[in-house]
C-alpha cells in the first residue's frame, strides 16, 4: 500500500535555512548541510528545499549548493526558488534534484509546465501554489513569494496545472504558514477535490493531530511542514507514528526515538 | 576490470545512481560510449522522462545495439524506472513504441482512476513478499521503496515477474530474465532497502560471472 509521506520543507535565504511566519519576519534556523544530514539520518520520506531569497534578484536556487546537498541524500529531493526556465530545471535535475518546484513562472506561463514535463517527465515537475483566504470567502492564489494577488482560485489553477503536466501540487496556506495553528483544511479539500495528481499539503502544522486531520479530511497525499520541525521537539518520525496510530499507512523507520 | 557502467544518454539521474554504488563501496562510471557499455561487467540503464524520447536516444547513439548484444551473450543489465520499462517489447505511453524487447511484455498505464487513486504513483510503497525474487532478500524493518511512475510493466511470461507491488492493482515492480534485471522503483532513492537490493544484484551477477568463468 502506498504510504503517506511526511516531508520537511527547508526555506533558504542568503545561504541559511530560514523560517518566516505568514511569509514574513524570517528567523534563521540552521545551515543547510547540517540540517540535510540530520534528515537523511532520520530517514525522512522526502525533502523539499525552496530558496525564498534568490527570486527577488531574478536568480534561481544555486545548482552547486543543490549538488552538494543532493550528494548527502538517498531520499528524493525537490528544489525550487526563482526557477524561470527549462534550462535551469534541467541543470538542477542533473545536479541531483529529483524534482523541481515552480511557482510564479508556472502561473505566468503555464506552457512551461508542458515543456518541462515533455523533457523531464511529469513526475519531476512540482507546481507550488501559495494561497490565502479572501475577505469574501473562497481562496486566492498569490505569486512572487506571497506578495502578488492574482484573483485566481487555487483549485482552478491546480486543475489547470495538472492538466498541463504537473506531477504533483505543493499547496501552501499563506494564512497558516508559520503559525503552527493547523492546516487550512478547506483549502486542501478544495484542491484535492479538483485534481487527480498527488497534493502535498503545507502551512500551519503545529500538532501531531493537525497532520492526521489534513490527511483524513483534506485527503492530502503527503504532508509538509517547516516550523514544527525547527521550533518544536517534533520530528518527522513522531508525525509518522501519530499517522500510523490513526490508521494512516506510513513508511516504517529504522531509527528509534528520533 | 571494466566494472559497473551507467549508461549516460541524457535520461536519468546518473549522478544519484553513481552515488548509491559508491555508498555500497562500488565504483560506477558513467559512459555514453557503446563499446564501454558492451564491455562492462554490469550495464546500468537509468531513466526518467518519456519512453519514446528515451528509446530514440538509445537508438541514435547505438546503445540499443550494445544492450541487445549484451543480452544475447547473457551479460548482466540493470534497468531502473524508465530504464526497466525500456527493456520491454513495447510501450503504450503516448502512442505505441517499440522497446529493447529484452524481456517480453508491454508497458501500460496504471488503471488508477477506476480505483479512485491518484497518478503518478508517487511515494514509498512496499514490495509484496509473495513470490519475490532473491534480490529482495535481507530487508529488515520494512519492504518500502520509492516509486514515481504512471505506467507499469506487464510481463508476457509470468516467470519474469521478480516482484509485485500494490496500487489499485498488483503490478510488476521488478523483472528478471536470468541476468537481466529491472526495478520500477528508485533504489538510489530508497535508502537502506535500495542499497540492499543493489548489493543482492551485484552478488548474483558476480556469482554467475565466477560460475561461467
Amino acid at each position: 500500500m502506498l504510504k503517506t509521506r511526511v516531508i520537511p520543507v527547508l526555506l533558504l535565504k542568503d545561504g541559511a535555512i530560514n523560517k518566516p511566519v505568514q511569509f514574513r519576519r524570517a528567523r534563521t534556523v540552521a545551515n543547510p548541510m547540517a540540517i540535510v544530514r540530520v534528515f537523511e539520518t532520520r530517514q525522512v520520506d522526502e525533502l523539499v528545499l525552496l530558496d525564498i531569497g534568490c527570486a527577488e534578484f531574478g536568480e534561481a536556487v544555486n545548482a552547486d549548493l543543490v549538488r552538494s546537498l543532493a550528494d548527502e541524500l538517498s531520499v528524493p529531493f525537490a528544489v525550487g526558488g526563482g526557477i524561470r526556465s527549462l534550462a535551469t530545471m534541467v541543470d538542477l535535475i542533473k545536479n541531483g534534484a529529483e524534482k523541481v518546484v515552480i511557482n510564479t513562472a508556472a502561473f505566468e506561463n503555464p506552457e512551461i509546465i508542458a515543456e518541462a514535463a515533455a523533457v523531464l517527465g511529469r513526475q519531476c515537475i512540482v507546481v507550488s501554489i501559495d494561497a490565502a483566504r479572501r475577505p469574501d470567502g473562497g481562496f486566492e492564489v498569490f505569486t512572487h513569494n506571497g506578495k502578488q494577488a492574482t484573483g485566481v482560485d487555487p483549485a482552478k489553477w491546480a486543475k489547470q496545472a495538472s492538466a498541463m503536466g504537473a506531477g504533483e501540487i505543493l499547496l501552501t496556506s499563506i494564512d497558516q504558514d508559520g503559525t503552527m495553528e493547523g492546516f487550512d483544511l478547506q483549502l486542501v479539500q478544495s484542491v484535492t477535490a479538483a485534481t487527480s495528481v498527488p497534493v502535498i499539503a503545507c502551512g500551519g502544522a503545529g500538532s501531531l493531530d493537525d497532520f492526521v486531520h489534513v490527511v483524513r479530511q483534506g485527503r492530502a497525499s503527503a504532508v509538509a511542514a517547516g516550523s514544527i520541525f525547527h521550533f518544536r521537539r517534533t520530528t518527522p518520525n513522531m508525525v509518522k507514528e501519530a499517522l500510523r496510530n490513526a490508521g494512516v499507512p506510513v513508511r516504517a523507520s529504522y531509527v528509534r526515538g528520533t | 576490470m571494466p566494472g559497473i557502467v551507467i549508461i549516460d544518454y541524457g535520461f536519468g539521474n546518473v549522478r544519484s545512481v553513481q552515488r548509491v554504488f559508491a555508498r555500497i563501496g562500488r565504483e560506477a562510471t558513467a559512459s555514453a560510449d557503446p563499446a564501454a557499455i558492451a564491455n562492462a561487467d554490469l550495464a546500468v540503464l537509468p531513466g526518467v522522462g518519456a519512453f519514446k524520447d528515451a528509446i530514440a536516444a538509445l537508438r541514435s547513439t547505438g546503445m540499443d545495439v550494445a544492450l541487445t548484444r549484451r543480452a544475447a551473450t547473457k551479460r548482466p543489465i540493470l534497468g531502473i524506472c524508465l530504464g526497466m520499462q525500456l527493456l520491454a517489447s513495447r510501450s503504450l505511453e503516448d502512442g505505441v513504441h517499440q522497446g529493447l524487447d529484452l524481456i517480453p511484455g508491454a508497458v501500460e498505464p496504471i488503471p488508477a482512476a477506476q480505483h479512485g487513486l491518484r497518478l503518478p504513483h508517487i511515494g514509498w510503497n512496499e514490495v509484496l513478499d509473495e513470490g519475490a525474487d532473491a534480490i529482495f532478500s535481507g530487508l529488515e524493518l520494512n519492504r518500502d521503496f520509492y516509486f514515481v511512475h504512471s505506467y507499469h510493466f506487464v510481463c508476457a511470461d509470468s516467470r519474469h515477474v521478480a516482484a509485485k507491488c500494490s496500487y489499485g492493482i498488483d503490478f510488476c515492480c521488478a523483472v528478471r530474465n536470468d541476468n537481466i534485471f529491472g526495478l520500477q522503483f528508485h533504489p538510489e532513492k530508497s535508502q537502506d532497502n535500495g542499497r540492499a537490493v543493489l548489493t543482492n544484484i551485484l552478488r548474483i551477477v558476480e556469482h554467475n560471472a565466477t560460475a561461467t568463468a
